[in-house]
C-alpha cells in the first residue's frame, strides 16, 4: 500500500508534464488566444472537412475548429441545443426542426457528394444498369432476384444469373440514407407511403451494416448482394457500382462531372435559405442520386471573435477551399451557389 | 473388464484434455487478434504514430499522440473515481453490511453493471455535460469511472470473503480492531484477486467507444487540463477504422495495438508493484 | 466538550480503559460509515441513472404505453415504436453467450487452477486477461472479416445438416445472424469468466484438495466435487458480471447481427439488440419521441436486468438454503 502513493503521484505528475509540454509546444509564441471552435455533424464529408480544419490551423495556429463526425443527426441537435459552435447535416433541417431550435439555423452547402449502388455478383464484372423502378422495387421487396425480368431488360448484355438479392441497408441513422430515401421517395410514390424519408427508416428487407464502411464491408463479403455507400467508400474500396437512369432516360454513372451537372441543373431554383435536395435533378448528365452537404450556421453569435473566425472560414471555405475538394472525391459547388453564399454570409450577426 | 478405477482414470484424463482445450480456445482467440492487428497495423508504428497529432487524409507523418495522451487521463480519472468506490464499496459489503444493506448494494451494483455503455455515455451527458455546458475530459472520466465500480465491487468482495475466518479471527484474537484487521491482514491476503479486478475493470473501460462519445466528444488538437473535449484511441480506433480509406484503416489496427500495450503495460506494472503472492492453496 | 483522553486523564484507569474501548469502536465506526458512504454512493448512482432514464422516456409511454413492450415494427419515420424485436434479439444472443461461454469459460478456469503449472497458469491468465482491454470496436471489425464468413461458409451448412429439423437450426444464413451476436459476445465475456473464476478456485484452502486426495479420489474427481462447490459463489458471481456485460454489449454486436428489427425463431437469421440499436440510432434521432423511444428501450433493458438479477439471486438462495438445509 505504502508504495502505490508515490507511483500515483508519480504517474499523475508525469501526465501533467507531458500534457503542459504539448500545450506550449502547440501555441506558438503568437498575439492572439487560442480560439477554440467545436463543431458535430456528418460523417459523409469528415474527410474534407477535417483537411479544412487542419489547412485553416496551419494557416492561423490559434484557430482551432475541432469537428467531430458523430453523424447529421446529432450534428442538428447540437446545434439546435447549442452545445457546438456550428453543426453539419447531409440532409438539411425540417421545418419543424428549425421551429424548434433556439435561434435560426442558417444553411451553407460545402461540397457535393454522391450515393452509389454497389453490388456484388460472382461472375459478373459488367456495368450494371439500374432503373428507379428496379432500385425501388429491390429496396421495397418486391424484385427478388437478379434474373428480374426488369434487370434484364435494363441489362440485355449482362449474363444475371437467377439468384436471391441480398439487399444490404444501413443500421445506423445517416445523412447517407436520407439521400438515397429521399431519391426513391421521388421516384416511387409506393416507398414514399410506405417508408417515407428520414436518417432512419423501417426498411422492408435487408440486412443492416453499421457506417458506410459496414456496408461496403457486407457487400464485399455477402454473394449477390446489393448496397448503397457514399462514393468515396466505392471508389476507396475498389467495389463495382452501377449506372442509375435519370430524369431525362440517360444511364449516368457517379463521377464528379456528373455530380456537379446534378447541381449546376437546379441553381436557377435554389432558394434562399439554400435547404434544397438535388435528386432526381433535371439535366443530361445529371447523376440522380446526389446531394449537397450543409453547415449549419447559427444566425446569431455571440462570442465575437468566434463569428469573426466562422465567417472568415466560410469565406475561406468558398475560395480556396474549394480547390481541395476534388482530391478527395469531392465536387465542387457551382459558382452561382458559392456566390449565393457569400451574399448570405452578412447575415450572420 | 473395465474396472471401476480403470474409468475414474480415463475420466480424469479425459476431462482434463477437454479443459485444457478450452484454454487453448481461450488462449487462441487472443493470440489470433494480437497476430491480426500485428499484421495488420505493424507498419503503421512508427515514432510519428507516439508524437505527432492526426493529420487529414491524403497525408503522411500523423500519429495518435493526443489520442494516447487522452485515453491516458481518461484512465486516470476513471481509476481516481471507480477504484475507491469499487473497492471500499466491496469492503463493506464484505465485512461490514448488514443484510438489507448488502443485499440492495449488491442488487444495484449487478444493474449498473447491465446498462449499456452508450446509455452511460447519455447518462453522464444528462448529468455531467449539460450543466457544464460543454464536453470535456472529465464527463469522460466520470462515464468510464461508473462503469468500472461493478466489476471492482464484485471482485473485491469475492475475494475478501475467499480469505478464511481463521486469518481474521486471529487478527481480532491479537487484539487489532475490527478495521485494522481487515486492512492489515484480511486486504492483503485477497489483495491478488482484487487487483485482478481491478485491472480487469480498468481494461474493459479503456476500450470504451460508446460512452465517450457524448462526453469525451474527441478533438482533432491536443486537449489541455481536464475541462476541454479530448481524444481518446478507443475513439480513433473507430473512426479511422470505418472511414474509406486503407491507411486508416491500418492506423486504426496500429492504435488498437497501442491500445492493448498501454493496458498490458499497467497490468504488469501494478502486479509488479504489489509484488503478488502466488496462492499456495494448491495441493 | 472535553476530549476522551482529557476526561480519562481526570478519572482514573478504568474510565481511561473504558475511553479506549470507545475510541477503538469509534475506529471501526468510522471505517464502517466510511464503507457505507462509498456503497451508498452506488445505489445513489443508479439511482439517478434510472430516474434519468426514466423522466426522458416518458414521453413514449404517454404515447405508447404497454403497447410499447409487444409492438413489432420500429419505424422512426412514421414514429411508431415496439420493442419486443429487440427484446427477443438481446434475450437470445445474451442466452447463447452464456451457453457457449460459461462451459469453455468455466472449463478453462479449472484447467488452469487445478491442472496447469503454476507459472503456466499465472501467465495464460495474464493473457486472457487482456482479451478484456480489446476494444469493442475491434472485437467486431475482426468478427465481420473471420467470424461472420466462418459462420457462413462451414458452421452453419453443417448446423443445418445435423440439427436442421429444429427451427432454432433452419434457413439461409448470410453470416451476420443472431448466431454470429451470440458467437462473440461468449468470445468476449471468457476473460471475466475465466479470471474471476480461476482466482476464486486458487483460493480454495488447500486442505478441502487434500482432504479429497487422500480419500482416494482423482484430481478430476477432487477438482469437480470438492473444488468447484466450494467456489460456487464466485463462479456464479463471475458469470453474472459476464451476463450483464453481454446484455449490454454494443458495438460488436452491431457488427455482427444482422441488424434487422424482425423476430425470426431461427439462429440464423439476422437480428437485433437493444444495445445494438440504441447506439446506432442515438447520435441521428431528431424527433423528441425517436430520442424517448431510444431511451425507454434502455430502460426497458434496465428492467430487464433488473429481473433476471432477481431470478437469479433467488436461485441461489434456494440452492443455498437447500444446500444448508440438507
Amino acid at each position: 500500500m505504502k508504495r502505490i502513493i508515490p507511483i500515483v503521484v508519480l504517474t499523475l505528475l508525469c501526465i501533467s508534464c507531458a500534457d503542459n509540454e504539448r500545450t506550449s509546444a502547440a501555441a506558438p509564441p503568437g498575439p492572439a488566444d487560442q480560439v477554440l471552435i467545436t463543431s458535430a455533424g456528418a460523417s459523409f464529408p469528415y474527410p474534407i472537412y477535417s483537411k479544412w480544419f487542419d489547412q485553416y490551423h496551419r494557416m492561423f495556429p490559434q484557430i482551432n475548429i475541432n469537428y467531430q463526425s458523430i453523424g447529421s443527426g446529432g450534428g442538428i441537435r447540437q446545434v439546435m441545443e447549442g452545445t457546438v459552435d456550428f453543426g453539419a447535416s447531409d440532409g438539411p433541417m425540417t421545418d419543424d426542426q428549425l421551429k424548434q431550435a433556439k435561434i435560426k439555423i442558417l444553411h451553407f452547402p460545402t461540397v457535393l457528394g454522391a450515393v452509389v449502388p454497389v453490388y456484388n455478383i460472382p461472375g459478373v464484372t459488367q456495368e450494371i444498369n439500374f432503373t428507379p423502378e428496379v432500385l425501388a422495387g429491390i429496396f421495397l421487396g418486391k424484385i427478388t432476384k437478379w434474373s428480374d425480368p426488369e434487370l434484364k431488360k435494363a441489362n440485355p448484355a449482362v449474363n444475371l444469373p437467377d439468384k436471391n438479392i441480398v439487399v444490404i441497408h444501413r443500421s445506423d441513422g445517416s445523412g447517407t440514407t436520407y439521400v438515397w430515401v429521399d431519391y426513391l421517395s421521388k421516384i416511387s410514390p409506393e416507398w414514399k407511403s410506405k417508408v417515407g424519408v428520414n436518417t432512419s427508416v423501417n426498411w422492408p428487407v435487408g440486412l443492416g451494416g453499421k457506417n458506410n464502411e459496414g456496408v461496403a464491408g457486407l457487400v464485399k463479403q455477402t454473394p449477390n448482394s446489393l448496397g448503397y455507400v457514399e462514393l468515396i467508400y466505392a471508389i476507396q474500396n475498389k467495389m463495382s457500382y452501377g449506372k442509375v437512369r435519370n430524369s431525362e432516360g440517360t444511364f449516368v454513372k457517379a463521377d464528379l462531372a456528373s455530380v456537379t451537372a446534378a447541381a449546376a441543373a437546379t441553381v436557377k431554383t435554389m432558394p434562399a435559405d439554400f435547404r434544397v435536395s438535388i435528386t432526381n435533378s433535371p439535366g443530361k448528365d445529371a447523376y440522380p442520386i446526389s446531394s449537397f452537404t450543409w453547415l449549419l450556421i447559427p444566425s446569431k453569435i455571440q462570442d465575437q471573435t468566434k463569428k469573426k473566425v466562422i465567417k472568415d472560414f466560410l469565406q475561406w471555405m468558398l475560395t480556396d477551399g474549394q480547390n481541395m475538394v476534388e482530391a478527395l472525391s469531392y465536387a465542387k459547388l457551382p459558382k452561382e451557389v458559392v456566390a449565393m453564399e457569400q451574399k448570405a454570409l452578412a447575415s450572420i450577426e | 473388464m473395465i474396472t471401476r478405477r480403470t474409468r475414474r482414470k480415463v475420466t480424469n484424463f479425459v476431462m482434463f484434455t477437454l479443459t485444457g482445450v478450452c484454454t487453448l480456445v481461450a488462449v487462441a482467440v487472443l493470440f489470433f487478434i494480437l497476430g491480426y492487428l500485428l499484421w495488420q497495423g505493424g507498419h503503421a508504428l512508427n515514432w510519428n504514430f507516439f508524437t505527432k497529432l492526426p493529420v487529414p487524409v491524403g497525408e503522411t507523418g500523423g500519429g495518435f499522440a493526443n489520442a494516447i495522451l487522452g485515453t491516458a487521463k481518461l484512465l486516470l480519472l476513471a481509476a481516481v473515481i471507480g477504484i475507491p468506490i469499487g473497492f471500499l464499496g466491496g469492503v463493506y459489503l464484505a465485512e461490514f453490511g448488514g443484510t438489507t444493506t448488502s443485499f440492495i448494494v449488491r442488487y444495484t451494483t449487478d444493474l449498473l453493471n447491465g446498462v449499456p455503455s452508450i446509455v452511460i455515455g447519455i447518462f453522464a451527458y444528462a448529468v455531467v455535460v449539460v450543466p457544464m455546458g460543454h464536453y470535456s475530459t472529465f464527463a469522460g472520466g466520470i462515464a468510464l469511472g461508473v462503469m468500472m465500480i461493478p466489476v471492482t465491487v464484485r471482485s473485491t468482495e469475492e475475494f475478501l470473503r475467499a480469505v478464511p475466518n481463521t486469518l481474521r479471527e486471529g487478527a481480532l484474537a491479537l487484539g487489532a480492531t475490527k478495521w485494522k484487521s481487515v486492512a492489515t491482514v484480511v486486504v492483503p491476503a485477497a489483495l491478488p484477486g482484487i487487483t485482478t479486478g481491478i485491472l480487469l475493470a480498468l481494461a474493459r473501460v479503456a476500450g470504451e467507444t460508446a460512452p465517450l462519445i457524448f462526453t469525451a466528444f474527441g478533438n482533432a488538437f491536443w486537449s489541455p487540463g481536464w475541462n476541454q473535449p479530448t481524444e481518446s484511441l478507443p475513439y480513433m480506433i473507430w473512426k479511422y477504422a470505418t472511414g474509406p480509406y486503407e491507411d486508416w484503416h491500418q492506423q486504426a489496427w496500429a492504435a488498437g495495438l497501442v491500445l492493448l500495450s498501454l493496458v498490458l503495460a499497467t497490468n504488469i506494472a501494478a502486479r509488479f508493484i504489489l509484488r503478488r503472492q502466488v496462492g499456495t492453496n494448491r495441493g | 466538550m472535553d476530549s476522551p483522553s482529557t476526561v480519562a486523564g481526570r478519572m482514573g484507569a478504568r474510565s481511561r480503559a473504558r475511553a479506549f474501548r470507545q475510541r477503538l469502536q469509534h475506529g471501526d465506526q468510522i471505517a464502517h460509515l466510511i464503507t457505507l458512504i462509498f456503497a451508498a454512493t452506488i445505489i445513489v448512482i443508479t439511482a439517478l441513472l434510472f430516474y434519468e432514464l426514466y423522466t426522458s422516456a416518458a414521453p413514449t409511454r404517454e404515447k405508447f404505453g404497454w403497447r410499447f413492450l409487444t409492438g413489432t415494427t420500429w419505424d422512426p419515420v412514421a414514429l411508431d415504436f415496439g420493442a419486443l424485436p429487440f427484446i427477443y434479439g438481446t434475450l437470445v444472443t445474451s442466452a447463447l453467450a452464456l451457453i457457449i461461454g460459461v462451459p469453455l469459460g468455466v472449463g478453462a478456469a479449472i484447467f488452469l487452477a487445478e491442472l496447469a503449472p503454476l507459472r503456466l497458469s499465472a501467465g495464460l491468465a495474464f493473457i486472457i486477461e487482456l482479451l478484456a482491454a480489446v476494444p469493442s470496436v475491434i472485437y467486431g471489425l475482426l468478427a465481420i472479416f473471420t467470424l461472420v464468413p466462418f459462420l457462413r461458409e462451414y458452421v452453419t451448412p453443417l448446423l443445418g445438416e445435423i440439427a436442421g429439423f429444429i427451427p432454432l437450426f433452419q434457413g439461409v444464413s448470410y453470416g451476420v445472424s443472431l448466431l454470429a451476436g451470440g458467437s462473440i459476445l461468449a468470445i468476449m465475456i471468457l476473460p471475466f469468466i475465466i479470471s474471476i473464476s480461476r482466482e476464486v478456485l486458487l483460493a480454495v484452502p488447500r486442505d478441502q484438495r487434500e482432504a479429497s486426495l487422500a480419500l482416494g479420489a482423482t484430481r478430476w474427481e477432487t477438482a469437480w466435487n470438492v473444488v468447484v462447490p466450494y467456489a460456487k459463489a464466485g463462479i456464479i458471481g463471475s458469470i453474472f458480471l459476464a451476463l450483464a456485460r453481454a446484455l449490454g454489449e454494443t458495438m460488436a454486436v452491431t457488427m455482427v447481427i444482422g441488424n434487422d428489427p424482425r423476430i425470426n425463431l431461427s439462429l440464423f437469421a439476422p437480428g437485433y439488440s437493444i444495445a445494438a440499436v440504441i447506439a446506432n440510432e442515438f447520435s441521428e434521432a431528431t424527433s423528441g419521441i425517436h430520442i424517448s423511444a431510444l431511451i425507454e428501450l434502455g430502460f426497458v433493458l434496465f428492467c430487464i436486468t433488473i429481473v433476471v438479477n432477481a431470478a437469479a439471486r433467488l436461485l441461489i438462495l434456494t440452492t443455498r438454503r437447500k444446500a444448508l438445509g440438507a
